[in-house]
């Protein structure tokens, strides 16, 4: 048996080994901790050896997870001693063990620096190796704050003058040539470490032309290690080492060519794989490389790695080349020069999905995905969507992830009905890890390319039967929403949900849908078969005894509305509704009972028909509401059309359709035009409908506006999406001819949070936005997709920044030809702080109508902050040592959205503010962290604590800190608009208690409120 | 960038561990148990790659042991897999082909060989006969050691005799 050496540490090990399950080891760990305990406690008696053999075993205790809260000091100690033995051990052990207590790291921080500084070059890399280990743990606090912070002196903490002072000790050995490889290599990356948390410790003026000199090193391993150091540096700041881009280039040749590498440091027959990936990694942070000469020449051995890379038998070959390739790849795609080579690239990608080796696979489908980010290949791509679905039925969920993400990637009208089936189709078989998210993209997908509507009804049924658990209820709202704003739909729906009822172990969510639609619709079907009231109720009625109680009062609604809908009534069945009603009444649960009760009420007062009127008026307000559900992920194309104002239109040739009349109804009421509706039971009477009509003349237009309006749209007949087309044809609005789909605003506020999604919408073109941030630069790209058959003519767009961003725009094509994309990148970068919003200016012609938009960009304030934790013992420190204003600013908010605290850390959360939760003592408070990133306040620390009131909710006390006024200030006022005002994409909203019936024309966003409020 | 190495054995033993970002004893037990759960029920013909919270877990197994290697999502996947290969080839060469028991009664001697490998998370040599050379110097200069303690511990009980 191979044995450790140390007698005792063997004998240990063995000892757990052998434990036969979990206690037992904790009682055999306890008793070793015991046991080292003591001996610590009579330390005089310890030899070295001992020493280093408990020490061993408290690390190897500390390996297995348990808690080891002594012995540090006699860890630390060794590092002190004067033989390598003993100092070796304690460095490997204090930089594993004593990383959440730095307290007894400042003991060493001499005899670290002494052994670094001083002459003998195995001390010098214990030093370094400890360093660079543990750095980003023991020194995190003291390094975070940056220049400004330096003059305002943050307490006595030793790590920070450490680190700074140590710094150009590290950077003397890198660079010296008296030292060996060994030291240096191990310096460069001590130095990376050391830069990673604090970007200062680089003097950015001098050392570019040191890095480049550097990169003249003949060491291979020290040449990685400064290679390593290059990537940080250059993803931080290209503009200062544009001079290194030559000589990665020629590393790069001479790697290739195998010229002069050393036999060791090639790997299978592979001159260092690892040093080829990183230099192309290097290169992918310049945005361009200029010079044609090197141009060429990194073009020359892309092409060769591209062309020359086969398949070998040796797997660790095979790997190592195919790491070089894929990292060819990713530079390819990022210098995006040549097309030819594009095409090589894709066609690779299309081998490499193909074959049987998985980790190929797996790659091949990851970078084809990256690729359709970056450039337009959709139609290469969908040339391999056969075999992309079959990766979706791999044995391997990791794949399987892959082959999702890209089949979601390169869907479009042409090819959704494909994919979104074939996603519905796996969604059966699906692991459970995976079925939200497949459920979430396929409902996405088939919202934004149905070719018809019906089909979409179809999709998300079926998604609703198949992973009803899966389905959140955003995506069934918008079923109802889409429902309930397209009349020709509403009878098919209605079919289709009486279709589902009939099936045995109905999901709820799926009892919930259909008996919302039958009880708007069912009406629409009596003639068939099965589908009189009664019948639709008792089948409805059927499911009751199997919901739960937040189902319970949708049925009972759906009771309601069915009865209202029964001409003539049914005497039979009312008095059996009644009868549930009343027995509903004494539910215990309040939200049934109250309901139940309502329902009876009204049923008391005015018979039937004030059901009908409130069933009505929270249908009217679903419509109004439409808008407000666009915000979950991509937005239908019809979101935000008028559609009560549409079935106005058409009404009178429906004029005996008591519920398009009703509507009517609830629609006035909804828009506060008619504050009581007409009591009598509505009899069809056109000198009724033009009362009615009456005042809502203002709002649309006479109905004699239709067969123009349909003949402005003709054009669009061959269009997918005319049907969304029709329905848009603004009616409301002749002067501006062209609305924009979906609220902007909340495209807006949701693109705040997330860095990818539509900006805006109209009928002929779709403004997409995608969006990387790295500290305080910025790159976006706008995706400008023309969706009609016809040209955009004339695209302007002009970039309004305010004075504090940078930004470049890339040049816009005047003209977008039908159904093509153009992408626009924008390179921002953050100058100082602020909460202004630069504006997007754009414009364009489709046909003879000039259109015009001015959007926001979402390049705010929270996209340059990077969260971070503190511990407290980093926090309180600074926290104090940054006194009053202006650097601290406090302020009483009122007038605050109420959250609970969990909504709040939520919110704070998602715009990067990192909450630690229990850090402060009191638990109404709440503490977040993170680090702002511009030019002139480099990386700077902030700090945010909010203290609520439980008793009211809309106020709070809010204070915030930083080393810079300015940012003080700014970020104050960011955060304080964030909770004035919390935009609707925020999830944690839907919690928020529905607010009361008679504010629903406005203020009334959240759909479940709405639905659940509906009577 | 490696946010951590881990060394898991077919039953879901710790063999070894080594943290290059800041996290938790607490949160390291929840990444050990909930990843071996990921990992060690994973069939052999799949891929050597694992999404993981954000991040792309690489692992390869070893006769009954598995390395693991935690990196972000844009990194390079095969890169990393390589640098778990030459790891084990390395600590094969040192231990004279490697077993399980090797590691664990000698996990001190993995440590030394892993911070010849990686600090900071990056790769530091990708020689194996460099490392090899380094990590006997070091051996040699404990036993230098030893000798010495032990000549002179036995001067030390010759005069107290």
């Amino acid at each position: 048996m191979a044995l450790s050496g140390m007698r005792g540490l063997s004998v240990f090990i063995s000892d757990v080994r052998n434990c036969q399950n979990k206690e037992v080891e904790r009682v055999r760990v306890d008793k070793e901790l015991g046991n080292i305990r003591t001996r610590f406690k009579n330390e005089k008696g310890l030899t070295p050896y001992e020493k280093k053999k408990y020490v061993w075993k408290m690390l190897y205790i500390y390996m297995l997870g348990y808690d080891v809260d002594f012995g540090h000091m006699e860890a630390v100690s060794l590092i002190s001693a004067p033989k390598y033995p003993e100092k070796q051990v304690g460095y490997i052990v204090t930089s594993c063990l004593l990383n959440e207590n730095h307290d007894f790291l400042r003991l060493v921080i001499n005899a670290v620096r002494n052994d670094i500084i001083g002459r003998n070059e195995t001390f010098q890399c214990l030093g370094l190796t400890m360093i660079a280990i543990s750095y980003s743990e023991t020194f995190r606090l003291e390094s975070m704050p940056t220049s400004s912070f330096t003059e305002k002196k943050v307490g006595n903490i030793g790590g920070r003058e450490f680190s700074e002072s140590l710094a150009p000790d590290v950077q003397k050995l890198l660079i010296s040539s008296s030292c060996r490889p060994l030291v240096r290599k191990k310096a460069a990356l001590c130095l990376l470490r050391l830069y990673r948390k604090n970007p200062d410790v680089v003097n950015v003026d001098g050392w570019s032309d040191r890095m480049t000199q550097l990169l003249d090193e003949r060491d291979m391993g020290v040449l990685t290690a400064v290679m390593s150091l290059l990537v940080a540096l250059v993803s931080n700041n290209y503009d200062a080492y544009w001079s290194c881009l030559p000589k990665c280039v020629k590393i790069l040749e001479r790697l290739a060519r195998n010229q002069d590498i050393p036999q060791e440091y090639t790997y299978y027959g592979i001159p260092s794989p690892w040093l080829q990936v990183k230099t192309m990694r290097a290169l992918q942070y310049f945005p361009t490389i200029e010079d044609p000469n090197t141009r060429r020449s990194l073009f020359e051995v892309l092409q060769r790695i591209l062309m020359g890379t086969d398949v070998v038998k040796n797997v660790n070959k095979n790997n190592a080349s195919h790491a070089v390739l894929f990292e060819a790849l990713a530079l390819v795609m990022h210098l995006d020069a040549e097309k030819e080579m594009m095409s090589q690239c894709v066609a690779l990608l299309g081998k490499f999905i193909a074959v049987r080796e998985p980790n190929i696979r797996y790659l091949g489908l990851e970078n084809m995905t990256r690729m359709l980010m970056v450039t337009d290949v959709h139609d290469i791509i969908k040339r391999h969507q056969a075999q992309i679905i079959t990766s979706l039925k791999d044995p391997d969920i990791s794949i399987r992830r892959r082959a999702l993400d890209l089949l979601y990637g390169m869907c479009d009208v042409t090819n959704a009905k494909d994919i979104v089936e074939e996603l519905l189709q796996y969604l059966s078989t699906a692991d459970f890890a995976m079925r939200e998210e497949l459920a979430l993209k396929a409902a996405i997908l088939a919202e934004k390319f149905a070719p018809d509507l019906s089909w979409y009804v179809d999709v998300i049924l079926q998604l609703i039967d198949k992973a009803g658990d899966f389905v959140s209820d955003d995506i069934w709202f918008r079923v109802v929403q889409f429902v309930t704003n397209n009349e020709d739909l509403q009878p098919y729906a209605a079919v289709k949900a009486r279709e589902y009822l009939d099936k045995p172990a109905l999901h709820e969510t799926m009892v919930k849908v259909s008996a919302y639609i039958l009880g708007e619709y069912s009406h629409l079907l009596t003639r068939r078969p099965g589908c009189s009231p009664k019948e639709i109720f008792s089948i409805v009625h059927e499911k009751l005894p199997t919901v739960s109680s937040t189902t319970v009062p949708i049925l009972l609604s759906t009771y309601a509305k069915i009865l209202m809908h029964t001409q003539p009534p049914d005497q039979e069945l009312q008095d059996h509704i009644w009868a549930i009603f009343n027995k509903y009444e004494s539910c215990i649960d309040v939200e049934i009972q109250q309901r139940a009760s309502a329902l009876i009420k009204k049923a008391e007062d005015t018979e039937v028909d004030t059901a009908e009127q409130s069933a009505i008026k929270s249908r009217a307000a679903l419509q109004q509401s439409s808008n407000a559900l666009v915000v979950t992920d991509q937005p239908p194309s019809n979101g935000s059309l008028p559609v009560g104002q549409l079935s106005l239109v058409k009404m009178p040739s429906i004029s005996s359709n008591a519920d398009a009349n009703s509507a009517d109804q609830g629609l006035t009421e909804a828009n506060g035009a008619l504050s009581r509706v007409d009591p009598q039971p509505p009899t069809p009477s056109p000198d009724l409908l033009g009362d009615l009509l009456g005042p809502l003349a203002i709002e649309a237009p006479p109905n004699a506006a239709l067969p123009s309006e349909q003949s402005s749209i003709s054009g669009l007949e061959y269009d997918p999406n005319s049907v969304d087309a029709l329905a848009l044809a603004p009616l409301d609005d002749l002067t501006n001819s062209v609305q924009p789909i979906g609220n902007i605003a909340e495209r807006f506020h949701a693109l705040c949070l997330k860095d990818s999604g539509v900006l805006y919408e109209d009928p002929y073109i779709q403004i997409g936005v995608k969006a990387e941030w790295r500290m305080h630069h910025g790159r976006l790209v706008l995706f400008l997709g023309n969706k009609s058959t016809s040209p955009l003519l004339s695209v302007q767009a002009l970039i309004l920044p305010p004075s504090h961003l940078k930004i470049e725009l890339s040049l816009v094509p005047d003209t977008i030809p039908p159904r093509a994309q153009v992408q626009i990148p924008l390179e921002v970068v953050n100058l100082r702080p602020s909460r202004d919003v630069s504006v997007l200016d754009f414009s364009y012609k489709f046909g003879s109508t000039m259109v015009n938009a001015k959007l926001r960009l979402p390049a705010v304030l929270s996209k340059f902050l990077q969260p971070i934790s503190v511990s407290s013992e980093e926090f309180f420190p600074q926290w104090r040592s940054l006194s009053g204003p202006p650097l601290k600013l406090q302020e009483v908010i009122r007038g605050v959205k109420p959250l609970s605290l969990l909504e709040m850390s939520n919110l704070f959360n998602s715009y990067r503010l990192m909450v630690s939760p229990g850090l402060d003592p009191n638990p109404n408070n709440l503490v977040a962290s993170t680090t702002f990133y511009s030019e002139s306040t480099q990386a700077m620390l902030c700090l945010i604590r909010v203290e609520t009131d439980p008793s009211d909710r809309t106020q709070l006390r809010m204070t915030v800190a930083s080393g810079d006024p300015t940012l003080t200030l700014e970020l104050k006022e960011f955060i304080k608009e964030q909770l004035v005002n919390i935009p609707m994409a925020v999830p944690a909203l839907s919690s928020i208690p529905q607010q009361p019936q008679s504010t629903f024309p406005v203020g009334l966003t959240d759909p479940g409120a709405m639905l659940s409020g509906l009577l | 960038m490696i946010q951590y190495v881990l060394l898991i054995s077919r039953q879901g033993k710790v063999r070894l561990t080594k943290w290059y970002s800041p996290y938790s004893q607490k949160e390291r037990s929840k990444i050990i148990r909930e990843l071996s759960g990921v990992i060690l029920t994973r069939g052999p013909k799949l891929c050597n790659f694992v999404d993981w919270k954000g991040f792309k877990v690489v692992y390869k197994r070893y006769a009954s042991l598995y390395f693991c290697m935690c990196i972000h999502q844009d990194d390079n996947e095969l890169e990393v897999l390589e640098i778990i290969h030459h790891f084990v080839e390395i600590l094969d060469r040192y231990f004279g082909s490697v077993c399980e028991l090797d590691l664990i009664f000698n996990f001190h001697k993995a440590y030394y060989i892993l911070d010849e490998l990686l600090i900071a998370g990056e790769l530091q040599e990708s020689s194996k006969k460099t490392i090899a050379r380094l990590i006997a110097a070091q051996d040699s200069l404990v036993e230098t050691a030893k000798e010495e303690a032990g000549s002179l511990s036995n001067i030390i009980a010759q005069a107290t005799k």
